[in-house]
């Protein structure tokens, strides 16, 4: 057997795989001892961990468990069938996106920066609730009509399918 | 059979839950989609480094204390906007840096949703290669949420650690990006398989009825018992799409100002509080630098300085000099911009009047006591830049005290915090 196969059946990949991987935790690696010599490193790797966590574990359950409770719940009302799937995907994408921008937003719709605010800009945070509540509502307002407009304009008429189970997905 | 076979058959059980493939149900998930949205999301990528490197260099690190990090050339800088372009070039860098970022959150979300189910395959390890790849995505993974994550907290004036936002943002910039390219190249045969098994933009014309889940396979991301589809993938993509947009709505107004700066209704700076000459936005206060009208009164004096000659000047002097006028825009690092009529004294003057060379560089010394910006030192070229003043008018009318009275300096191309406020020092030297 040739180095290369022996290397692969041992390792289980081609030799820069492991030239490529070791490369970019020498980056790493040394970029971790810049970051040190200028700050709190248990700090930092408890954030770097921390960010990962939050998302897989919280944020990820959080919207799908939602979603999927939203989805059961559309499920079990009487015009089941693809006008179910319709009303869900009209809830479901004004709320996505106006979810996104509470996410992207929070900390100056919360106002939790203030007191930095305040020394940059002379002013205090002020509105962005208001302006995220304004932005969801139209959000909705234009989604209510976009299914108002399909609902009522003359079908093109699905053929028969299957209801939607409504339990599905992840 | 014996009792090691048996523990090794229950450790090859993955434990209940998501580890479980039959747990992950959404039938849009597969190697298609993941590729794709990596497809999008890559040239992304690749314009926030360059227009982050950008920003990097155009604080000119090699200069005096202008270093915000603490290897000032890890990267040596290869390019910098001259101070001679248009003095919105930074503008347009760094408001694409800063609203694009904020752009490709939604991207970035769906992309870690589509594989998700990876996080918790079973078994952990299969192989070395596996489990160093395994690290890598960790890797990739961390490092793409500190950058995403300590860019959108920057500019919301949100710090609660205690680390250099600088440091972490560009550390994390290198750490993210060559994790980025490793990942790219792993993943490039994979990509190559799930296009031409499904074509690159064809299950985009799959309406519902026609959204079929794909195979699962040794990717792991397409799932063993997928639920009935309730929106298409090209409905996914479109909704992604649209959150994007949103954002790109409410933000980019703070970037062009003027009549447009209202419309960024979620942004740091889309707020407007008057009219006149004085009311355009800015970062310090005169109070925050703790600035007191005994230095910037009368008794303030410009002291220029190049070898052993010194010069000082009052502000009446400085207003009878020959004066320049420039609509120029300052751009700040949170990404936002402001275009205003300036009038002042080029710099190439003062460094005439004081006798510097032609090549040399200066330090420009604020009157606060405390800021990491209180010293600055610009680069020859922005000396001589025609455009490049110090200000001592703004709209026809005095700066005010939070914009820097009784003088600031303006030079097109360089960051909002180069652009000194309550001038009180300019020493001219050779490099």
């Amino acid at each position: 057997m040739n180095p290369i196969r022996h290397f692969r059946a041992r390792y289980g990949a081609s030799p820069l795989h492991l030239v490529g991987h070791l490369l970019a935790f020498g980056v790493a690696a040394f970029a971790l001892d810049q970051i040190f010599s200028g700050g709190d490193i248990e700090q930092l790797l408890a954030w770097y961990i921390g960010f990962a966590l939050l998302h897989d574990l919280v944020l990820i359950p959080l919207y799908t468990g939602v979603d999927r409770l939203f989805r059961g719940i559309v499920g079990r009302l009487p015009a089941s069938g693809p006008g179910a799937i319709r009303l869900v995907n009209h809830v479901r994408v004004p709320a996505l996106i106006s979810g996104v921008l509470l996410l992207i937003y929070l900390p100056l719709i919360t106002r939790v920066g203030n007191h930095t605010f305040r020394f940059y800009s002379g002013h205090n945070v002020e509105g962005y609730l208001r302006n995220w509540l304004l932005i969801t509502a139209a959000l909705f307002l234009g989604s209510a009509a976009v299914y108002g407009v399909r609902v009522v304009r003359p079908a093109h008429r699905h053929p028969p399918v299957k209801p939607v189970s409504g339990d599905g997905g992840g | 059979m014996s009792r090691l076979q048996q523990i090794r058959d229950r450790l090859e059980e993955p434990p209940p839950g998501p580890f479980r493939p039959r747990f992950w149900r959404s039938p849009l998930r597969g190697p298609w989609l993941t590729s794709f949205l990596g497809t999008l999301l890559a040239p992304g990528i690749v314009i926030m480094f360059l227009t982050g490197l950008i920003s990097q260099w155009s604080y000119r690190p090699a200069l005096g204390r202008n270093a915000t990090t603490p290897v000032s050339d890890t990267i040596p800088a290869l390019f910098h906007l001259p101070a001679s372009w248009p003095s919105w070039d930074y503008a347009v860098t760094q408001g694409i840096h800063v609203t694009l970022g904020l752009m490709l959150i939604p991207l970035l979300l769906a992309k870690l949703w589509s594989v998700i189910p990876k996080l918790f395959q079973w078994p952990a390890v299969r192989s070395a290669a596996a489990a160093i790849e395994r690290a890598a995505i960790l890797l990739l993974v961390g490092s793409v949420l500190v950058e995403f994550v300590t860019g959108t907290l920057d500019v919301e004036y949100f710090y609660p650690w205690h680390f250099d936002f600088y440091t972490i943002h560009y550390y994390g910039a290198l750490v993210f990006f060559s994790a980025f390219l490793l990942h790219l190249f792993v993943k490039l045969p994979t990509v190559r398989h799930a296009y031409r098994e499904r074509g690159v933009l064809k299950p985009l014309l799959d309406d519902l009825e026609h959204t079929r889940p794909e195979p699962h396979e040794a990717t792991g991301l397409a799932p063993l018992e997928p639920s009935a589809p309730t929106i298409s993938r090209r409905g996914l993509l479109a909704t992604v799409g649209g959150a994007s947009l949103a954002v790109l709505a409410v933000q980019v107004g703070q970037v062009i100002g003027g009549p447009l700066r209202r419309t960024a209704l979620l942004a740091a700076r889309g707020r407007v509080y008057g009219t006149g000459p004085n009311d355009f936005p800015i970062t310090t206060t005169a109070s925050s630098a703790r600035i007191t009208t005994a230095e910037t009164g009368a008794g303030w004096r410009l002291k220029l300085m190049a070898g052993d000659r010194e010069i000082s000047l009052t502000r009446d002097q400085l207003m009878a000099m020959p004066q320049h006028d420039a609509t120029l825009t300052l751009t700040c690092v949170e990404g936002w911009s402001t275009t205003q009529h300036w009038r002042g004294v080029p710099l190439s003057a003062l460094r005439d009047m004081v006798g510097a060379s032609a090549d040399d560089v200066v330090e420009v010394e604020s009157v606060q006591t405390q800021g990491p910006f209180r010293h600055i030192t610009l680069a020859s070229d922005q000396v001589a830049a025609s455009d490049a003043l110090l200000a001592l008018c703004v709209n026809g009318v005095d700066l005010s005290p939070d914009h820097g009275y009784p003088a600031r300096v303006i030079v097109p191309g360089a960051p909002g915090v180069h652009n000194t406020k309550w001038v009180g020092t300019m020493r001219f030297s050779s490099v």
